[in-house]
């Protein structure tokens, strides 16, 4: 059961913590192979313009820069842009870091999920109390890292009436959602708050498909599509920074649109 | 190099003769940098489009920087503030010292048509390298404008729900998309063949460096 790899291990803490490091040492060598581009810089004349990893360094610098000008630019009151019925992208893209057969089977009758963290309730939620919850629908233009966009329909609570729900601290700095697909993403509070961002478990008037992150998956029109995670299975609400999956190898954490 | 004097007779600078300065050393400074930046931007920019091409072509990797598109948005997120920041310092300056009202107006087209003819003939007058032709105004003032397209469309994609107003005002996501890889085309356009003519008229690279 998919449901176990979301269990607590006892070294959880350490291991979140080497997770959130930015690059482990193969990765790194990895990175510089392929980031740097150095086929690029020895056209400066075989001189060692740019270290390698000064510069990966110097990038993952303004990379956090960017995170706080980001946050600063962030309006809570600023909505997406909603479009009519007619704008909906059909086929909608599948997009994920594996193929569309190896989704995850999620059985909706033994799915529990797991709330965690700063939060007054931590009792595991069924499908039937979630799907119980007040609804809106939204239709918003899902904005891929890529460069890829398309427009979307997608139903479910308001995500800052979840949290309220669960009593979580909303003083707490992130919210990390960890996934039956074994990926990994979080959300700094204030967009997590945003009006739009929406705990989704229908698209198109449909229950969300397998492929779209069945049974739920976090719409949040303010930011990039990776941090939209599919087929949550845990949320925790907390003040350590978790990264995500994606952020490990250098896409930028806020990635607000 | 050549002995001193067939050099300083190369860049206008004979002693006892005018030593006009050509570009200041806020000029000089905000072009170097702004040709650093434009490279980084271009070149993760072309990588950032490989990841999902917007025109049906992949550009080979030895002209992209970054190696991938994580890479890529790296440099890019990076170079962007050097690039506006350097680009305000040059556009203030151009505006309030009247550098661009002396040496980039009047605009005519037909002129510049007929001064870029004259170039391709080789028949072009440079006896005076302080005054821009009517082809060299109408580019320089050309490439200022597309580096505005540049950054406005940037921000539009890097910010759609932040600065919507401004996504408004290209249409869409995808057509601000558009518009952004269609500007830097256009610079990039302008780069080959402002790279061309400098190294055809060695004097006017080194007017660059030097100032004279």
């Amino acid at each position: 059961m998919l449901g176990k790899s979301r269990a607590r291990h006892p070294d959880t803490t350490v291991i979140l913590k080497e997770a959130a490091r930015r690059l482990d040492p193969p990765t790194r060598r990895l990175f510089l192979r392929n980031a740097m581009g150095l086929g690029t810089l020895t056209l400066l004349g075989g001189c060692d313009v740019v270290d390698g990893l000064s510069a990966e360094r110097m990038l993952g610098k303004v990379s956090d820069f960017n995170d706080r000008v980001q946050a600063w630019l962030f309006d809570p009151a600023r909505l997406a842009r909603e479009y009519p019925e007619a704008a909906i992208t059909r086929p909608f893209p599948f997009n994920a870091f594996y193929a569309e057969e190896n989704a995850p089977n999620v059985d909706p009758a033994t799915f529990r999920l797991d709330v965690t963290g700063r939060v007054d309730d931590d009792r595991p939620w069924t499908l039937d109390r979630l799907y119980a919850l007040p609804r809106f629908t939204q239709i918003t233009r899902h904005i891929c890292i890529e460069g890829w966009s398309a427009v979307g329909k997608w139903t479910g609570p308001r995500f800052s009436d979840f949290l309220a729900r669960i009593g979580a601290d909303t003083r707490a700095r992130y919210v990390t959602f960890r996934c039956d697909d074994n990926y990994v993403t979080s959300l700094d509070m204030a967009s997590a708050l945003h009006p739009q961002t929406q705990l989704a478990f229908f698209f198109d008037d449909e229950v969300l498909p397998r492929k779209y992150g069945f049974p739920m998956k976090l719409r949040v029109p303010t930011k990039l599509g990776f941090k939209n995670p599919k087929h949550i299975g845990e949320i925790e609400v907390g003040d350590d920074f978790t990264g995500g999956y994606w952020e490990t190898y250098g896409y930028n954490w806020f990635s607000g649109l | 190099m050549a002995s001193s004097g067939s050099y300083a007779a190369a860049v206008g600078a004979t002693r006892g003769g005018a030593r006009r300065v050509i570009h200041p050393l806020l000029v000089r400074l905000t072009h170097w940098v702004n040709a650093a930046a434009i490279l980084v931007m271009i070149g993760s920019g072309l990588e950032i489009h490989n990841a999902y091409p917007t025109l049906p072509f992949v550009v080979p990797k030895v002209v992209t920087l970054g190696g991938w598109l994580g890479g890529a948005l790296q440099w890019h997120f990076a170079a962007m503030w050097v690039l506006v920041a350097n680009g305000l310092v040059y556009f203030s300056y151009g505006v309030v010292s009247g550098r661009f009202a002396r040496k980039l107006w009047p605009i005519s087209l037909r002129e510049a048509a007929r001064d870029a003819v004259a170039a391709a003939r080789g028949r072009l007058s440079h006896a005076d390298p302080t005054l821009y032709n009517a082809a060299q105004k109408l580019l320089y003032s050309g490439v200022i404008l597309a580096g505005f397209v540049v950054v406005l469309s940037g921000l539009a994609i890097w910010k759609p729900v932040q600065l919507q107003v401004l996504g408004l005002l290209f249409g869409d996501f995808d057509e601000a998309r558009l518009v952004h890889f269609w500007a830097m085309a256009v610079i990039l356009g302008f780069l080959v063949l402002h790279v061309g003519m400098a190294l055809a008229f060695p004097r006017s690279l080194v007017a660059m460096i030097r100032g004279r």
